[in-house]
């Protein structure tokens, strides 16, 4: 029987020839990440108290993201540990004020093929998009890994997902793993790995199928991955990155399901308030109407992300009575952004520029909404007060969508505005 | 290591509250409260769901939930906020892996029990970890859960991920 790209990953981290999925195994990690809200405050003390230094500094990224730009004393204090504990610590892949975590791990080429990659965040699973196994956990688990270079985990099944054929224009990798999320329920992959082959997955950028595995989160799922092709080896090789592609799961290997999506068949959707599954198809929502709209998050806001919404903004305004937010994924994105011209076409449109950084997705920094305010956002997680006050209400979609919706006020069929209505 | 051994931790014997399925680290401890300390944030657990909850709660009880508990973001701050509010164990249906992961290593027990949805709220049960059971003591029905492996039960017997590293170091120094 041969072995998925996750067992493989997990025998050669474990020092094994092969394993077999429920087992339970120490491996050993290549590459881990923490951030200022999970990181150094969290496990500075215990590190401390157990004495011990680092495992490999060089094999451990840092990132200023959730609290920046401090709002508060107190998220001023975090940031200051989180610079400290670099410092003290000759944590060169430290980065504040630069973007957010996930984003960096891909844009930089952290992330590459056939690594096991550990990081104190639920959307770890984003880096699985080059090929790697990235796995999520939280932050005494990481002081675990960046004190002895390893951590338990049990081999995970994997889910096949297969997509074929062609997103329509103005369709998205959004629009698609909401769809997918939406049948299968927010925990239809609790505990196995996300499998992304076919070819409307070859046909996407790294980008888009970041997307994908990002929320994976929203699954339930261990992780995903998109296996390495020449999209990814051309990826890290624009960035100086000598990569191969890394492994493939073998043809013979067990899968615990194969999930079937035809490309062409997807329309645009968004998930109603309170719940990421709750997925419906935009043509049948009924138009409701939304004040605010949020551009953000490692979801979506990345250089494409903008660029999408541009797409639908160039030109247009933004409705009286909403306020549309945009709060670029990394500098990256937004220096891309304003190289081309699509920064111009948001702001001239009445964007509201805000900073990098996780900002208003956690409900931490600005852009945050209050009761009764109804928003629509291309961030991943849609729970209760997550982004504000629990009583507001907050629908996910994509950056077309998204920006649809400012223009129009209510939430409508982004095709209508970027010509390519069917 | 054989001292830490799961089969060492005492039985867990306390009454129960009930919440449903999905339930996310959003409500458990909503984000806003995240910059705060812990005994901060134990007051306001559940709070997205059950305003009041940690008011309510004794030391001892028990968490009972549905499929997917604590889903969503994966801060550490859900187990420690219920543990510091007071609950020793969390039991239900299945677990989002993150959550689990993060009770072993701050020493809450989370008990995988595919018949929890027969628990009822105000109930005293006990749970036997090492025997993966769950008896409900009102009626005297017992439930089957899954027992922790080995390599896990050693790190929540411990106490948590921190005592069994610094039991780990301590070893490796001598
Ligand atoms: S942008 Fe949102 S989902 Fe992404 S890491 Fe930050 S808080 Fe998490």
């Amino acid at each position: 029987m041969g072995m998925t790209l996750a067992q493989k990953i997990i025998a050669r981290a474990a020092g094994r020839e092969s394993v077999e999925p429920d087992e339970v195994l120490w491996v050993d990690v290549d590459l881990a990440m923490m951030h200022d809200s999970s990181g150094p405050r969290r496990i500075w003390p215990a590190l401390e108290k157990l004495g011990v230094d680092l495992w490999d500094r060089d094999r451990i990224v840092l990132v200023c993201d959730h609290y920046v730009p401090a709002n508060t004393v107190a998220a001023a204090e975090i940031l200051q540990t989180t610079r400290n504990f670099a410092e003290a610590f000759g944590i060169e892949r430290f980065h504040e004020a630069q973007g957010i975590a996930h984003t960096l791990m891909v844009e930089k080429g952290y992330a590459q093929p056939g690594m096991l990659y550990v990081a104190s965040d639920s959307h770890t699973c984003t880096a699985g998009v080059m090929g790697c196994l990235a796995l999520g956990v939280g932050s005494t688990d990481i002081l675990g890994v960046v004190t002895t270079g390893r951590t338990w985990l049990r081999v995970p099944h994997t889910i096949r997902v297969q997509v074929d054929g062609v997103l329509r224009p103005g369709v998205t990798a959004k629009d698609l793993i909401l769809t997918i999320i939406g049948d299968k329920g927010m925990d239809g992959g609790l505990y196995q790995v996300l499998e992304f082959v076919g070819t409307a997955i070859d046909a996407m950028s790294v980008q888009e199928r970041s997307v994908l595995t990002n929320m994976c989160a929203e699954i339930g799922a261990k992780t995903g991955v998109v296996p390495a092709d020449q999209v990814t080896v051309d990826h890290l090789a624009a960035l100086g990155i000598d990569a191969e592609e890394g492994p493939m799961s073998d043809p013979d290997a067990e899968y615990s399901q194969t999930w079937l999506y035809d490309a062409d068949m997807i329309e645009p959707v968004v998930a109603r308030p309170n719940r990421h599954d709750d997925v419906v198809a935009i043509s049948s929502l009924g138009e409701p109407v939304v004040s605010r709209a949020y551009i953000g998050s490692c979801t979506g806001a990345k250089y494409e992300d903008l660029a999408m919404a541009a797409e639908v903004l160039r030109g247009r305004q933004v409705a009286d009575g909403v306020v549309l937010h945009v709060a670029p994924a990394s500098r990256a994105a937004l220096q891309q952004a304003m190289a081309d011209g699509t920064a111009q076409a948001l702001m001239e449109a009445g964007a509201h520029l805000l900073s990098t950084g996780c900002g208003a997705c956690p409900g931490i920094g600005a852009g945050i909404l209050a009761a009764g305010e109804v928003s629509i956002s291309t961030t991943n997680r849609n729970f209760k007060g997550r982004m504000g006050s629990p009583d507001s209400s907050l629908y996910l979609g994509s950056p077309y969508s998204v920006a649809a919706a400012a223009v129009a006020g209510r939430i409508i069929d982004a095709r209508d505005l970027i010509g390519t209505a069917t | 290591m054989s001292d830490l051994e799961v089969t060492s931790s005492p039985l867990i014997e306390g009454k129960v509250w009930v919440f449903g399925d999905n339930i996310d680290t959003d409500v458990i401890v909503p984000g806003k409260y995240l910059v705060h300390d812990l005994p901060e944030i134990a007051k306001h657990v559940m709070d997205g769901i059950r305003p009041g909850f940690a008011t309510e709660v004794s030391a001892g009880d028990v968490v009972v939930g549905g499929s997917n508990f604590g889903t969503g973001s994966s801060r550490e701050m859900a187990p420690r906020g219920l543990q510091a509010a007071g609950i020793r164990a969390v039991v239900a249906t299945s677990f989002a892996r993150i959550f689990f992961r993060n009770c072993i290593n701050v020493g809450l027990a989370p008990v995988e029990c595919a018949e929890a949805n027969a628990i009822e709220e105000g109930q005293r049960i006990s749970i036997d970890l090492a025997a993966g059971t769950v008896t409900i003591l009102d009626t005297g029905r017992v439930l089957d859960a899954v027992a922790l492996p080995e390599e896990i039960g050693e790190i929540l017997g411990a106490g948590g991920m921190e005592n069994y590293l610094a039991a780990k170091f301590a070893g490796e120094k001598s």
